[in-house]
This record gives C-alpha cells, sequence and structure tokens, in this order.
C-alpha cells in the first residue's frame, strides 16, 4: 500500500499500480496552532491551501512553499519538497519538528530529529514508503504583509544568470528563473529573473490576492497547440514583454508563490499525449559544462519545454536521505510525450546529470532507470532498510528493479 | 453566535462548522465519542472558533435530553442556533426482517429528534429569537423501495418541522428544513459513488449558507428540489414497479 494525498506528483511516485492506495484526504484536521511561537501541528491530509488560508491572516507563513498549494503537508513530508527560498531556507524537512508514523504493524512512532531519528530522516523524501504520516508539527515563519516586494531581470545568458543569482540570493529570499532555452549560441539560455522579499511595511493580513481568475482549460487541447514553433514564439512575447531590463512592483503572494494555481487544468495543454517533467540539479563544480551539454542535447532533439525554471539550490542541508535538493543549479523542463524519442531524449540527459555528480527529482519523474536513481541517491540502500515491508509504490518497484 | 451542533462528529455537521468557525462562533459539540469530539473541537478552534465545548451523549437515551440541553444553557449562557445533524443508515433489508431493528432506525433518525425539537422549540420560543436547523433528507419526500424505513423517519421529521415552522413564525424563531440528496460521507461508504453524490464540504457549506439566510427549506445541492418535484409527481402505480 501507499498513501495518497493531493496526487500532484508529476509520475509514478503516488502511484501503486496493482496495489493499495491509502486516502488520506480524510486526515483533514488542524490539531494545535501555538500562534505565539510559530509552530502548527495538523493531520497529513490538510492542504497548504487551508494551511495559508488560516495562518496568514494571523500573521504567519509556511517557511517552504512548492510551486502549487494544493499539495498536502504529508505529501510535502514525502517528497521533502523546495521552493523558491531554498538557498534561506532549505527544504519543508528542515522544518518539520515531529510528526507520527503508522506502520502496517499498527506501531504508531513519533519520529523527530531526536526521537527514532533514523526513521524520521528516512521518511522525509522518503515517498510515503516509510509508513503512513497520521499528523504532522512544523514551524511557521512571522510576517507582516501578505504581499511580495520583487524585482524582474532580464539576462541574455546563463553566465549573466549566474552573476544575477550570485548577487540576488543575497539580498532577495526567494528567488527564480524563467528561461528560454531555444536561444542558442554561448549564451545556452536567457530568461527573467525573478527575486522577492515579504513586504516590511505592515499592511492588511488576506489569504487570498482577491484576483478572481476564473481559467481553466476545459478539455485536452489538440496535440499541435503546444510545440517547438508555438514554444518559440511563446518564448520571445514573453522575454520581451517586460519592456525594461528591470521591473521593480509589489504584489500579493497568492500569483508570486502559485501562478500555474490559477489555471486550473492546466495540464491539458498538452493535449491527450500528455507531457513528461523533467528537474534535474548538477552540482556547481562542472555546471556550467553540464548545462552546456543538456542544453544542446535538447537543441538536437528539437523538443521545446513549455516552462524552463531555473534556480541556484543553497548549501543547507536536509535531513532527509532521499532528498533531490544539493548545492548546484536545478533546471526544471516539461515535454509534450512523443513516445520513445522523448524517452531518449531524457535518459541521455541522465546520463550527463549521473557524469556531473547531480540527480533528477522522483517527485516529477515517471521513466528514471534504477541504475541511474541509485547513482543519484547514494543512501538508497540506507534509506530501504526503513521501509515498511508492506509498503510500496510503482516508482519504488521500477527504480529497484 | 451561540451554537448547538447535535451530531458535531458527522461529515456534514464539521464541514458546516468550519465555516461557523472561521466567524469565530461559539460552538457547542454533542456527540458519542468523546475523543471524535475532541479532535473536531481542537480542529474548530485552530479554524478560529472563539470557543467550543463538548459533551456526550446517545440521543436515543431521552432521558439526557434534558441534560444536554441544560449544559449549553449554562456553559454559553443562552444559545442563537441549533444543528441537528445526526442520524444512522441502517439496512433497510434487516429492518423488513427485524421489528426491532425497524424500532431502532425509526428512534434514532425520529422520535429521538421530535424528542429533542420538543425540548428546543420551548427554549427558543421562550426567548423570541433563534433558529432551529434540521438536517432530513431527500428520502423522506416519497417512500421509496429501497429505503423506506428511513426515509419514513425522515419525511416524519420533515412534516414535525412544517408544523413547527408555523408555530414559530409568531415567536420569531426561524425553522429550517435541510434535505440533502446524496453525499459523499462514511454513512454511505457502503454505496457505490457516482456524479450524483456531492461532497460533504459542498453539502455543509450549503447548510452553512442556509441558517444564515435564515431559509425555510432548502435541498442541497439545490438541483434536488427539481429532481424532487419530478419524483414527487410520478404516479403511484408507476412508481411502485420502480426499482430504487
Amino acid at each position: 500500500m501507499l498513501p495518497y494525498g493531493f496526487g500532484r506528483s508529476y509520475g509514478d511516485s503516488c502511484l501503486n499500480q496493482d496495489g493499495v492506495l491509502l486516502d488520506a484526504s480524510h486526515l483533514n484536521r488542524f490539531i494545535a496552532f501555538d500562534e505565539a511561537r510559530g509552530i502548527l501541528r495538523c493531520e497529513a491530509g490538510v492542504s497548504l491551501e487551508e494551511i495559508l488560508d488560516i495562518i496568514v491572516p494571523r500573521g504567519w507563513f509556511i517557511p517552504v512553499s512548492p510551486g502549487t498549494k494544493f499539495v498536502s503537508v504529508g505529501g510535502a513530508i514525502a517528497n521533502d519538497v523546495h521552493g523558491k527560498n531554498h538557498h534561506r531556507a532549505g527544504t519543508f524537512g528542515c522544518h518539520v519538528t515531529r510528526f507520527e508514523l503508522l506502520r502496517s504493524s499498527g506501531e504508531r512512532l513519533i519520529c523527530s530529529p531526536q526521537e527514532n531519528t533514523e526513521l524520521f530522516r528516512a521518511t522525509v523524501g522518503g515517498l510515503g514508503l516509510t509508513g503512513l504520516i497520521l499528523w504532522a508539527e512544523f514551524r511557521l515563519k512571522p510576517i507582516v504583509s501578505p504581499l511580495i516586494a520583487m524585482q524582474r531581470v532580464q539576462f541574455a545568458s546563463l553566465e549573466e544568470f549566474n552573476a544575477l543569482s550570485a548577487e540576488a540570493d543575497q539580498r532577495y529570499e526567494y528567488t527564480v528563473s524563467w528561461v528560454d532555452i531555444l536561444v542558442g549560441g554561448t549564451a545556452l539560455c536567457r530568461g527573467l529573473f525573478l527575486g522577492g522579499n515579504h513586504e516590511q511595511a505592515p499592511s492588511k493580513l488576506t489569504a487570498r490576492s482577491g484576483k478572481k481568475i476564473p481559467l481553466a482549460v476545459p478539455f485536452d487541447l489538440p496535440a499541435f497547440t503546444l510545440n517547438p514553433l508555438t514554444v518559440k514564439a511563446f518564448n520571445e512575447l514573453y522575454y520581451h514583454a517586460q519592456f525594461a531590463k528591470k521591473v521593480e512592483k509589489v504584489a500579493h503572494y497568492e500569483p508570486f508563490f502559485y501562478p500555474l494555481d490559477a489555471i486550473h487544468h492546466w495540464n491539458r495543454l498538452y493535449g491527450r499525449r500528455g507531457f513528461l517533467q523533467y528537474q534535474f540539479v548538477v552540482p556547481f563544480d562542472h555546471g556550467y559544462d553540464a548545462m552546456r551539454d543538456i542544453l544542446a542535447r535538447i537543441r538536437r532533439s528539437g523538443e521545446g519545454s513549455f516552462l524552463t525554471v531555473l534556480k541556484q539550490f543553497g548549501h543547507i542541508q536536509s535531513p532527509g536521505m532521499l532528498s533531490f535538493p544539493r548545492p548546484g543549479l536545478t533546471l526544471a523542463l516539461d515535454f509534450a510525450f512523443g513516445g520513445q524519442k522523448t524517452l531518449r531524449l531524457l535518459d541521455d540527459l541522465d546520463t550527463i546529470v549521473r557524469a556531473s555528480g547531480g540527480a533528477v527529482y522522483p517527485a516529477k519523474d515517471a521513466r528514471m532507470s534504477g541504475a541511474n536513481f541509485r547513482a543519484f541517491f547514494p543512501r538508497w540502500q540506507e534509506f530501504a532498510q526503513y521501509i515498511d515491508p508492506r509498503f510500496s509504490s510503482s516508482f519504488w518497484r521500477r527504480v529497484i528493479s | 453566535m451561540r451554537l448547538l451542533i447535535i451530531g458535531a462528529t458527522s461529515a456534514i455537521a464539521q464541514e458546516a462548522a468550519k465555516c461557523f468557525a472561521a466567524d469565530g462562533a461559539e460552538m457547542f459539540l454533542v456527540g458519542r465519542s468523546a475523543q471524535k469530539l475532541q479532535a473536531v473541537a481542537s480542529d474548530l478552534t485552530v479554524r478560529g472558533a472563539k470557543r467550543v465545548e463538548t459533551f456526550v451523549v446517545d440521543l436515543d437515551d431521552f432521558e439526557r435530553h434534558a441534560a444536554m440541553l441544560d449544559a449549553v444553557i449554562a456553559a454559553f449562557d443562552g444559545i442563537d442556533a441549533a444543528l441537528l445533524a445526526y442520524g444512522t443508515l441502517g439496512d433497510q433489508r434487516k429492518c423488513e426482517l427485524s421489528v426491532a431493528e425497524t424500532m431502532r432506525e425509526f428512534t434514532t433518525n425520529c422520535t429521538s429528534v421530535l424528542a429533542v425539537l420538543t425540548l428546543l422549540a420551548n427554549y427558543f420560543e421562550g426567548q423570541r429569537r433563534g433558529c432551529i436547523a434540521v438536517i432530513t433528507s431527500v428520502a423522506g419526500d416519497r417512500g421509496r423501495r429501497s429505503n423506506y424505513v428511513y426515509g419514513a423517519a425522515k419525511g416524519a421529521v420533515s412534516l414535525f418541522l412544517q408544523g413547527l415552522r408555523g408555530r414559530m413564525s409568531s415567536a420569531g424563531v426561524c425553522v429550517l428544513t435541510i434535505k440533502p440528496g446524496l453525499v459523499d460521507t462514511p454513512m454511505t461508504a457502503g454505496i457505490k459513488k457516482g456524479p450524483i453524490f456531492a461532497s460533504a464540504r459542498a453539502v455543509g457549506q450549503g447548510v452553512y449558507r442556509a441558517m444564515q439566510a435564515r431559509k425555510e427549506v432548502v435541498y442541497v445541492p439545490r438541483y434536488w428540489r427539481l429532481i424532487m418535484l419530478v419524483v414527487r409527481t410520478i404516479p403511484e402505480r408507476a412508481f411502485k414497479r420502480v426499482r430504487f
């Protein structure tokens, strides 16, 4: 069996073919909120959205947020999610004080950095394989305003990005870049660098931005909608849409953190064939070379990635044994699924990532090979000891064979 | 707003309670399980309830009804609204084969409710304001071969509420009958789900809105009003042959 929250993982890490899924959506209660110290305890099926709705009006924020708020606390721990502030705050697992794990034996174990420590470290990033998290407690961060003061800067090459990032990561809590990788040449990529901080001037703490953009993709779009040509055209428009090289503005946190959440069923843009997400990290040494090789291989394939996101991971270590983030450059891409061609491309990318000592993110993966997984996550054997004998997932069976 | 919720651990009641909690209501939760009530109470407290108290009782025990009412009035110095959200969905076949089973179903879903309503009505009439909301069911609109024991119990309550509404109107007390259709909750765990099943959240929010608006009779979701209008007009000769 395998716990199932919101099923937002892109591949099969949240699936258990021919097995049982434990629907954690009924574990949806709050247990306690220490408003003075900013510590929240809730059942594992509570979503980050519900949490924000409660804590923001009271002057608190979640310590680490992934790109969507439609994930459960259990899922955030199981994938040890990271966000735009990894360089400052590490992963979600870094802020978990403790949780209760239910094993198939019926045992209920409180796990924390001090108690059942190894089981704690196995469960953080453990993809739900160590048991069912019943509830979790984690630290929040204080805010005085729901707004984010942000700066958006154009950059015309990877080198420029690295320089920007090195400097901006000191000034900004949250940084991330949208990139256009079809640009070619020695520049390798160009894009828009986004940096943001919680606004320090107090203002009314609203959980929602109030802008109801009722956007929903009503059905699977035809296959030709997102193709290398349209992607190239979109990239051109988007890069130049910002007329000045540098733009500063203040916006509500909701669209800053969760731009895709505003478009329901955005995955339908890819049509029935669907898409594959691919996120990797390459260490800073040889990072430039690895990126160059990866981007060259992608260009050779003729495939375009519609939404490509680039960031520098920081040095804060997560307690998780299978934690994905490590110091280096991380790039997230999506490819319309074109069958063998796409799979071969990603296998080739895996090879480059592996050679540079990097890793590919399981939460987004649907096809990485066992050999590569074991290379990306050298602590996998240590982790395997803590897997519950009755728990398994399609992902795990795939990467262990 | 001081709210008495009987059957507070039921899925629909919990969802409705969350809406009231966001408004900072004070809630008195009544149910059979102390442990479950405590979990619900903690949740509502985090969600913003100004104060939450719990009371353990099985409503089949009629002797305890007055004590329950006394407890909430003492704890909150009065009640502004009451929501009756408890009930069981028994096994129709078992009821057909056993008088005792049928009587048990009817006691929980009908007569105990009428007993509680008798006490509540007098209290609210005395203070000449308030709202009494009761969750019955679309099953009470017409007797169906597949669940007529449940339907009869709910139907009797709906009829009782109709009369009570008349009596309470001159006292300025709102009497609200809430008729959910098919809802995805632990009560219907044994029934295969289809698209017509509403979520407990949607129904809970409907209950909250109806109570705020002081409605009389609401179907939740609203389209059930139309469905039941049609169902009620099917001639008996045809309806008796229907299999559901």
